[in-house]
């Protein structure tokens, strides 16, 4: 708050008539009240109106300097350059693209002439030409000028073009009427007076009885056809069962119609309706419905039946144990009961012929045939194994004793080796392999390779008796799949691998192939042939002569593998920080610690191949020739690979591939002046050359436009 | 103007085609002799000439199969032309093009020229790049549909031997097929009994058109050996051990007692390579011009015939050197050792690509198919084997001979010929690209004498057997591929192409130290250098111009953007970078992570004796 001084005033002793103090009167003076006469005048309005614009007005704002206009200038023309440069964009990058560039740019367009004009203007010069023409025109053949005749002409127009105007015409009138019919329709159906719907309805439904009488009287064939359609729609009725009491509206109106009397009527009155469109109306559908549910049974049963023998078919036996318990009485039952397909579909034609009705045995019939035909299958399937069997089984008791003895003689031998003994057990089955050849069961086991063995299998296969295999053995194979499912043997010891993987290096030599029973027969070999036993003892001879070979090897490989391995780094200077002296040695801390140890690299590629060693150097000069940059717009090596694959020789191409492949990216014409390129040459309209040359030339003739830019630009 | 092509009057296509199915089996002889009554010329059977007169004779209704259209997948540059054309283009003339669009081309035949492997799953690729990349694959496509396209050019079918029901084809003796034959087949059979000069080596030209063979007493000779015409026949006095054509069949590589001699094909002598000394073994690589020769020293010495240079000389640590064959896929030298082992070189390494363990005992003879896919060996132990040689190098089928074979050769359609003893047997596969199966001699021949040297001819069903007794030529049905390549090696060849082929071929010299067990990982990029040089450059950089930025998180609004919002984005994305990172370590080693899943279920107090 503020308050006013009390003021003491009096009149001042220095006042005078000249001067014109302000005090006193708190009021400013205004320059117009000075100026104003006394009495307003027109002639002063004119000067008062200039100087309110006077004022109005601000003071011109100081030009801005040098730089900064020129840097506004520099801004507003990169703007507009850039603009119109970036309409060349798409053209740019479609040239970058492009597999081949052809200068220069304009080119004389190969005119696709029709044969007719080319044809109208050529005339016939030679003899021969004008005898042919002579002929033609004999003959009244269309020849230059109109080279085919009006009527051609007309037929190959297959729709001119008014008719195709009209017909649009058509097409869109159809269109617009189905749409105005469509509207109208959702209108009506959107209003919700009931009266209006009920007296809409009682309005049709009175509007089809006349109609129907008049039908009638006009046409009675026409109204029975009629009185069907009412009668299907009862039907129809009847099977949705839609006016019981089991849909929305009903279910609400039964709650309410303990209360509400116009809503028990309602329900009356549709129960009633169902009632009466539910009846019965001829007694001799009866029968049939009987029929048809018999029908239905018979269907369903051959099915059920069906489903069960497919299971039992299929894939996985284990989970069906109990079905085909149950059905394997029927089985073995139904193989004499069903007579052969032949005679039943005999019996179906006679059947057919009988009664009309016999559409469900045939259907019947076909079922049974099926099954009977699937079940006949499967005990194929099942009488197979056994006659493969039989065989093994006889001739393998022979052999077994002898291998046995011979197994233990190689066991012996190999505990003497030292490095490979193994037990026993494990030896045997190696050995039994080597069971005397089965001609006929090694088409069977090569079809299969991929089914591999591990020892413990063998063993009981071994027990069993019945072994045989001479499927060669493949280690690789085997190692993945121990490897894959180790569910199935989880108690197998990482060392017995190992060992597993030596054994099949053995198996890989030691395994007996089918010897070939040739027709021709070397002549030096006849004479031992008979000699069986000599013959064996050679082939165990050469088993132990073997033995060496695989050691070694195995040795070779070992070697080569350490060699291949990276080496650690041992940094450890002995002395340093600890005693120093002869025979001392750095303490297994210091070692530790001192000791730079390499990644492990990549596994080797023979790491699961025991009988390959295969190199792991880099070949250096084969490496000179590779790629080893990659191009830009690659980003992994592998994409760039992917579109170097294909040769582009002519050695490994067709002519025209290796064309295409060959083409040069840039095509020039000899003798032919390379323009630069223009508008026109891409379809576009030349104005955006013209303003780009306006605004180079001289920067600072601007339009309004450019000012009023340039002005706001300033002001921000 | 066109028109339908009309099927032949009085028979309709439909029923021509079944009847073509239902025609019993024919033997080899039967369409040789139909062709020869087709064509005009009593020459060789294989005439360009006489594939264009036959061509159009075909009914073309077997082509069309519009199931198989290869191209279902839009192709960016093809899609708008295929799409017009299939519809039947109006000529002017009104005639309809009856079979509209281009030709439809099996997709089976088209996907074996495929070169691009698309099961390999690729890294992420910006639009760019893949742009590119999807280039590159419709040209794959398109080029190898123009391929598929350019088999119809190869007219000619293989031979076949078929028994009637039951009847074993290795019971067929060659008198048999020699009287079924056309003459001009029959011709090809024929003995030479050379019993003075001991047994013989021999070779055949690489357009197969000439013979060489050497005897073990010093017998040189070169013959064309269809036309029976002499070219030379010398004595060198001295041990032929091998004999092998060069490029072309005028030059000859004998492979004496002493040294290593060429000889032109008058029987001049031109070189004597005195660096290659006791030579037991000669190969020749053709698209590298080496000539590799195994010696008893135990060296493995490759000699570029194009220069006169001496590429390697690997000592191959293996003792006396006399198996050797070559790789005809990659150009690898395989050679066989007394240790049971074949070992795989090639003149840029001194160690050996690969060794295998293939016998117990020694390695007699070791053949590769022309594939490279298989390799047959077979040992001391009567042992037969053929190997994969994709990777595993695993054995895909074994089989014990009563003798052993101790020479062994592969067809170029992928018959396997054994020479034991006196007999030659001969099993073949299923096609082309598939491994010889065992079970059962496909043809077996007995000569008079010892076999000493076995050769396929190619591009004729024919064997070639150098034995004690001097030189047989066996017709082998099926044996060679029937459509030559005429630029590459034309049997039929006057001296002027010869000439220029060689000039084109000796442009096209593949470096020696290219050769490697994978020739398709030379079109791959050298990684090792690329991480090596990448590694140069962030050091000189002292950064990494390609690192990813750190995340930095976007400035928000409305008091969004505080700093303790900021750091929690911030960790935020470098949790999902760790998580991440964590998962693909993961993925990486599956299999420790097994190992530690499932340990001993139950030890034992018997596991202490397990060692």
């Amino acid at each position: 708050m503020r308050w006013k001084l009390a003021e003491r005033s009096e009149a001042s002793l220095k006042v005078s008539e000249f001067s014109v103090t302000s005090e006193g009167s708190g009021e400013k003076l205004v320059l117009s009240d000075l100026l104003g006469p006394v009495k307003t005048s027109s002639s002063l309005a004119v000067v008062k109106k200039q100087l309110n614009r006077v004022k109005s007005k601000k003071t011109v704002e100081l030009p801005l300097n040098k730089e900064e206009v020129e840097r506004i200038h520099r801004e507003v023309a990169f703007n507009k350059t850039s603009q119109a440069l970036s309409k060349w964009d798409p053209i740019v990058l479609k040239n970058r693209q492009a597999e081949q560039l052809v200068f220069p740019l304009k080119k004389e367009q190969s005119a696709f002439a029709p044969i007719e004009h080319v044809l109208s203007g050529w005339k016939a010069r030679t003899p021969l030409e004008q005898e042919v023409f002579n002929l033609l025109h004999k003959n009244k053949q269309p020849m230059t000028d109109p080279l085919l005749t009006p009527v051609e002409k007309a037929s190959l127009k297959a729709m001119s073009l008014e008719e195709a105007k009209m017909r649009r015409a058509e097409l869109q009138r159809a269109r617009a009427l189905q749409s105005y019919y469509e509207a109208r329709a959702r209108r009506e159906k959107k209003i919700k007076s009931k009266k209006y719907h009920k007296v809409l309805k009682k309005g049709k439904a009175r509007k089809a009885l006349k109609d129907f009488e008049k039908l009638r009287k006009v046409n009675p064939t026409a109204a029975l056809e009629e009185l069907e359609k009412i009668e299907k729609a009862r039907m129809m009725e009847r099977m949705s069962l839609k006016h019981q009491n089991s849909g929305k509206w009903a279910k609400s109106k039964a709650i309410m119609a303990k209360y509400d009397l116009e809503a028990r009527q309602a329900m009356q009155e549709q129960l009633a309706r169902n009632k009466e469109l539910t009846q019965k109306l001829q007694v001799a559908s009866n029968s049939e419905e009987e029929e048809e549910g018999v029908e239905e049974e018979g269907d369903l049963v051959p099915d059920a039946v069906n489903e069960i023998q497919m299971d039992a078919d299929g894939p996985n036996p284990w989970m069906l144990r109990n079905h085909s318990r149950g059905t394997k009485e029927a089985k073995g039952q139904d193989p004499e009961q069903l007579p052969d397909p032949v005679a039943h579909e005999a019996s179906e034609s006679e059947e057919e012929e009988d009664r009309p009705g016999a559409e469900e045995e045939t259907l019947l019939n076909e079922f049974e045939e099926r099954r009977s035909l699937r079940r006949k299958s499967g005990l194929n399937q099942d009488a197979e194994p056994v006659s493969r069997q039989e065989p093994k089984d006889s001739s393998s008791q022979e052999v077994l004793s002898e291998l046995r003895a011979l197994a233990q003689k190689l066991n012996k031998e190999k505990n003497q080796s030292g490095k490979q003994n193994m037990s026993s057990t494990r030896t045997v089955p190696v050995v039994q392999r080597e069971g005397p050849p089965k001609a006929e069961e090694e088409p069977l086991l090569l079809q299969r390779p991929e089914r591999a063995h591990t020892v413990q299998e063998l063993e009981e296969l071994a027990k069993e008796g019945c072994f045989q295999n001479e499927e060669v053995p493949r280690p690789g194979r085997e190692g993945q799949q121990t490897e894959r499912n180790p569910n199935t043997q989880p108690g197998v010891p990482k060392e017995k691998k190992r060992k597993e993987q030596m054994i099949d290096l053995q198996n890989l030599l030691t395994t007996k192939s089918p010897s070939v029973k040739s027709l021709a027969i070397p002549t030096t070999v006849e004479e031992l042939e008979d000699e069986e036993e000599r013959d064996q003892k050679q082939m165990i001879k050469e088993a132990f002569a073997g033995d060496d070979v695989i050691r070694d090897f195995l040795k070779e490989k070992r070697e080569a593998v350490e060699a291949s391995k990276p080496k650690d780094v041992d940094l450890t200077l002995p002395g340093w920080g600890e005693w120093g002296g002869m025979g001392l040695k750095p303490s297994a801390k210091k070692r530790r610690r001192f000791l730079i140890k390499t990644p492990e690299g990549p596994p080797r590629k023979d790491k699961n191949l025991p009988n390959v060693i295969i190199n792991e150097k880099r070949n250096v000069h084969a490496a000179a020739h590779q790629v080893r940059v990659l191009p830009y717009p690659f980003t992994h090596h592998q994409q760039f690979e992917r579109t170097i694959q294909t040769p582009i020789g002519s050695t490994w191409n067709t002519q025209r591939a290796f064309q295409k492949l060959t083409t040069p990216k840039v095509v020039t014409k000899p003798g032919h002046i390379i323009k630069p390129i223009k508008a026109e040459d891409v379809g576009y309209r030349s104005s955006s050359r013209s303003d780009l040359s306006v605004v180079q030339r001289n920067p600072k003739q601007l339009s309004i436009r450019h000012k009023k830019q340039l002005k706001k630009n300033s002001v921000d | 103007m066109e028109t339908a092509p009309k099927p032949s009057k009085d028979v309709p296509p439909k029923k021509n085609r079944l009847q073509a199915k239902r025609k019993k089996p024919r033997r080899y002889w039967e369409e040789e002799t139909t062709l020869t009554a087709a064509g005009a010329s009593p020459g060789p059977p294989r005439n360009k000439k006489r594939n264009r007169e036959l061509r159009p004779q075909r009914p073309k209704n077997s082509y069309i199969a519009k199931k198989s259209r290869i191209s279902r997948k839009p192709q960016l540059p093809k899609k708008p032309r295929e799409g017009r054309n299939l519809e039947p283009q109006r000529s002017v003339s009104g005639a309809q093009d009856p079979f509209p669009g281009p030709a439809p081309v099996p997709v089976e035949v088209a996907r074996k020229f495929r070169r691009i492997d698309k099961s390999k799953k690729l890294p992420h690729s910006k639009s760019k790049t893949r742009s590119r990349l999807e280039v590159a694959e419709a040209e794959e496509e398109e080029i190898s549909i123009k391929a598929a396209r350019s088999e119809l050019l190869l007219a000619e079918e293989p031979g076949f031997l078929e028994g009637e029901d039951g009847e074993d084809t290795a019971k067929i003796h060659q008198a048999d097929i020699v009287e079924a034959v056309d003459i001009a087949s029959a011709a090809k059979h024929f003995d030479l009994n050379l019993r003075q000069f001991g047994p013989y080596r021999l070779n055949y030209s690489p357009t197969g058109r000439h013979l060489a063979f050497g005897g073990h007493r010093g017998h040189v000779a070169a013959l064309d050996w269809v036309t029976k015409r002499l070219m030379c026949e010398i004595n060198v006095m001295e041990a032929v051990r091998d004999i092998r054509f060069l490029h072309s069949e005028a030059l000859l590589a004998v492979a004496q007692n002493r040294w290593l001699h060429i000889y032109d094909n008058q029987g001049i002598e031109l070189h004597c390579i005195r660096r290659c000394d006791r030579v037991t073994r000669l190969e020749f690589l053709p698209f590298h011009f080496l000539l590799a020769t195994a010696s008893e020293t135990g060296f493995l010495t490759y000699l570029d015939v194009s220069v006169g240079k001496i590429v390697a000389a690997l000592n191959a640590r293996a003792g006396r050197l006399d198996v050797m064959t070559k790789n005809p896929y990659n150009a690898v030298i395989h050679l066989g050792h007394s240790n049971g082992t074949v070992s795989l070189w090639s003149p840029a390494m001194k160690e050996p690509l690969a060794k295998i363990l293939c016998h117990r005992g020694g390695v007699r003879a070791v053949a590769v198919d022309s594939t490279g896919m298989y390799m047959a060996t077979s040992g001391l132990d009567h042992q037969l084997k053929i190997f994969d040689l994709r990777g595993m190098f695993q054995p895909l089928s074994a089989r014990t001979l009563p003798q052993g074979a101790g020479h062994l050769d592969f067809s170029q359609r992928g018959l396997l010929a054994a020479g034991m003893g006196d007999v030659v047997n001969i099993w073949a596969g299923q096609g082309k690209a598939s491994p010889p199966s065992l079970e059962q001699p496909y043809l077996t021949h007995r000569l008079s004498g010892h076999v000493h040297g076995l050769h396929f001819c190619p591009f004729e069903d024919v064997l070639g057997v150098g034995h004690s007794g001097g030189i047989t030529s066996m017709l082998v049905p099926g044996a060679a591929e029937p459509n030559f390549d005429g630029l590459e090696s034309n049997p039929y060849r006057s001296q002027k192409q010869r000439q220029e082929w060689e000039v084109k071929a000796l442009l096209e010299k593949v470096p020696a130290e290219l050769i490697c067990l994978d020739p398709r990982a030379l079109a791959e990029v050298d990684v090792i250098s690329l991480e090596q040089e990448k590694k140069e450059r962030i050091e000189r950089l002292g950064y990494d111009p390609e690192a990813k930025a750190p995340f930095q998180p976007k400035p928000k609004q409305k008091g969004r953007s505080s700093t303790a919002s900021l750091v929690k984005r911030k960790r935020k994305v470098m949790d999902k970078e760790h998580r991440d990172k964590v998962r693909q370590s993961l993925e990486q080693q599956p299999q420790k992570q097994e190992k530690a899943k499932f340990p001993r279920a139950q030890p034992s107090a018997l596991d202490r004796f397990v060692r």
